[in-house]
C-alpha cells in the first residue's frame, strides 16, 4: 500500500541553523506513526517542516502530491491538520469560536454541524464550555480543544505535537484512547511526536527514533519497543 | 442646564467621528501592535477623492459610497505595497518610519493635486437645527451615519466567518495559518476596513472643519486620546473613548479652558491615561490559566 505521507531526505533550517539533516519517513494510510527522541532531536521541527512553518529542503509527498516547501495555508488545504506544541488555541476566543475557526476551510453548513456534533460527542466537556474563553480552560481541556479544532477540518492526516505535555496521567490516557478511536472510526492517519515513549509506542504501529536531526532507528512499534538501547534510554527499564 | 445638554449632544456628534477614527487606529494596532500615524491623512485623502467626485457632478450618496469603496481598495493597496515588505521583520522603527512617510506623501500629494486653499465640503443633511435646537441637521445626520457604521463593523466581526478569521489572524497568526487562514491577506483587509472607516470620518467631519490637507491633524489627536482612554487594544473601548473625548472636549472647552485651549483637553487625557492607567478603561484583561 502506498504511504499517505512520504518524506524523503527532509532538511530544515531556522534561519542559517541547519536542524534536520535529511530525515526520511512515511505514514501508512490509516496508520499511526510516532517520532521519538530526546529534547532537541528535531521532532517538533519535523512537524513544522511538514506544515511549511520553517525553511525546508527535500521532498514530501502527501497522497502522491508534492507538498514540500508549500505555504502552511496550502498544506492545510490538502487535508493535513497540525496540533502544534503548546496547543495553539485562540485564548481570547470562546470554545465555539475556536472550533468554528478549525472549520475555516469547510464551507458546507450541514457538514459543519455534523462536525460540531462529532467533536462534542468525543469531548462532552467542550460542549458544556462552548461559550467559555479558551484561555480559561484547564490544560487537559485545552488539549481536547486543540485536537477537536484540528478534527473540524476533516483532516486525513493529523500531526500531533506532544499531546501529553503537562497533563495528568489520567487525562493523558483519556486523550490517547480518544485519539485511537478517531484513528479507527474516522480513518484519520496520524503522525505523533511524543516524549512519553511508552504511551506513544502503545498506540502507534510504526516508530522512528530521531537523534540530533537524523533518523537513528525505525521499524514497527513492536521492534522498537524491544530494542535494548531504546528500552534503556527512552522507556527507562 | 440646557446649555450643558447642548454641549454634551454636540460633543457626542463629533465624538462619533473620533470613535470611527479611533476604531480604525485600534484595528491596525490589534493586528500589528503599531499605531498608524497616517490614518488621519488617509482619511483626508479619501475626503478629497469624494470632493473630486462631487465636483465632477456625482450625486452625494453615490460619491459617498464610491469613496468608501476606493478608500477600502486604497487601504489594501497601501498594505500590500508599502507595509507588506516590513511585515515579517521585527524592525518597529522601520514601520513607524513608513507611517511617517505615508503621512507626508499623502499630505503633499493632496496639496499638490487640489491646492492648499480651504474648500467647502457639502453636508447631505438639512442645514437647520433639529431636536428643538439642540443639534444641527448635520450633527444629527453624522451621528446616525457613524453609529450605523460602527454597528455594521460590530456585526461583521461578531457574526461573519471572515470577521472571525480577521480577529483570529490578529490574535494568533501561527494558529490561524494552521487552520488555513491567509493571514497576510487578513492584514490587508484590516487596512482596507480601517481606510474605509477613516473615509467615513473624513467625509462627516469635512463640512465642520472644511477641506484642506491638514484637516485631520486635530481630529487624529482626539482619536488617539479616545483610543488610549478606551484601551488601545480594545475596539469597543476605543469607540466609547472616542465619544467620551468628544463630550469632554466640548464641555471642558465651554466651561473650563475655553475654546482656544480645547485641544489641550485631548493632550491632558492622553498624558493622564498613560500615567495613571496605561491599559485604558477597557484595556485587555485576559484571564489565562497557566
Amino acid at each position: 500500500m502506498a504511504a499517505i505521507l512520504d518524506a524523503k531526505d527532509l532538511h530544515a533550517f531556522y534561519g542559517p541553523t541547519h536542524v534536520l539533516h535529511g530525515v526520511s519517513f512515511s505514514v501508512e494510510p490509516g496508520g499511526i506513526t510516532t517520532l521519538l527522541g530526546a529534547n532537541g532531536a528535531g521532532k517538533t521541527t519535523t512537524l513544522r517542516a511538514l506544515s511549511g512553518m520553517v525553511g525546508t529542503r527535500g521532498q514530501v509527498f502527501f497522497d502522491g502530491h508534492p507538498i514540500g516547501g508549500k505555504a502552511t495555508e496550502a498544506v492545510v488545504r490538502h487535508g493535513i491538520a497540525h496540533v502544534p506544541e503548546g496547543r495553539g488555541t485562540f485564548a481570547g476566543m470562546t470554545v465555539e469560536e475556536n472550533l468554528r475557526l478549525g472549520a475555516y476551510t469547510q464551507k458546507d453548513k450541514t457538514k459543519l454541524n455534523q462536525d460540531f456534533e462529532r467533536v462534542y460527542n468525543y469531548f462532552p466537556r467542550l460542549k458544556e464550555r462552548s461559550k467559555q474563553q479558551a484561555g480559561t480552560l484547564s490544560g487537559g481541556e485545552q488539549q481536547m480543544l486543540a485536537v477537536s479544532r484540528a478534527l473540524m477540518m476533516r483532516p486525513r492526516l493529523l500531526l500531533l505535537d506532544e499531546p501529553s505535555f503537562g497533563l495528568a496521567p489520567l487525562v493523558v490516557q483519556d486523550i490517547f484512547s480518544i485519539l485511537r478511536t478517531i484513528n479507527r472510526e474516522d480513518k484519520v492517519s496520524m503522525l505523533l511526536v511524543e516524549q512519553n515513549a511508552s504511551q506513544a509506542l502503545a498506540i502507534a504501529d510504526h516508530a522512528y527514533l530521531l537523534e540530533t536531526g537524523r533518523v537513528m532507528l525505525s521499524g514497527t512499534s513492536e521492534k522498537i519497543r524491544n530494542d535494548d538501547s531504546v528500552r534503556r534510554s527512552y522507556l527507562g527499564y | 442646564m440646557e446649555g450643558f445638554l447642548l454641549q454634551v449632544l454636540s460633543g457626542l456628534a463629533t465624538g462619533g467621528i473620533y470613535a470611527s477614527l479611533a476604531l480604525a487606529v485600534v484595528m491596525i494596532f490589534k493586528a500589528t501592535n503599531l499605531v498608524n500615524f497616517a490614518q488621519g491623512e488617509m482619511a483626508m485623502f479619501s475626503t478629497y477623492l469624494a470632493w473630486q467626485l462631487l465636483d465632477w457632478g456625482m450625486p452625494y450618496w453615490g460619491a459617498f459610497f464610491l469613496t468608501i469603496a476606493l478608500a477600502f481598495v486604497g487601504g489594501v493597496v497601501i498594505e500590500r505595497v508599502v507595509i507588506r515588505p516590513f511585515e515579517s521583520h521585527a524592525a518597529v522603527l522601520a514601520v513607524v518610519t513608513v507611517f511617517i512617510g505615508l503621512f507626508l506623501i499623502l499630505n503633499s500629494l493632496a496639496g499638490w493635486t487640489w491646492d492648499h486653499i480651504i474648500k467647502v465640503f457639502p453636508s447631505p443633511f438639512p442645514s437647520g437645527s433639529v431636536l428643538g435646537g439642540y443639534l444641527s441637521g448635520h450633527q444629527l445626520g453624522l451621528l446616525g451615519v457613524t453609529l450605523s457604521v460602527l454597528a455594521l463593523v460590530y456585526l461583521f466581526f461578531r457574526f461573519t466567518p471572515l470577521g472571525l478569521a480577521m480577529r483570529a489572524a490578529a490574535e494568533n497568526p501561527e494558529s490561524s495559518r494552521l487552520v488555513g487562514i491567509r493571514v497576510s491577506w487578513m492584514l490587508a483587509l484590516g487596512w482596507g476596513l480601517a481606510g474605509a472607516l477613516g473615509a467615513v470620518a473624513g467625509m462627516m467631519v469635512a463640512p465642520i472643519v472644511y477641506l484642506e490637507p491638514n484637516m485631520m491633524a486635530f481630529v487624529l489627536i482626539y482619536a488617539f486620546a479616545g483610543a488610549l482612554l478606551g484601551g488601545i487594544d480594545n475596539p469597543w473601548g476605543a469607540v466609547v473613548g472616542g465619544f467620551t473625548v468628544g463630550v469632554l472636549e466640548n464641555v471642558m472647552g465651554t466651561y473650563v479652558v475655553g475654546t482656544e485651549l480645547k485641544l489641550s483637553v485631548a493632550l491632558v487625557i492622553i498624558i493622564t491615561v498613560l500615567v495613571a492607567k496605561p491599559s485604558g478603561l477597557f484595556g485587555k484583561q485576559l484571564v489565562t490559566r497557566v
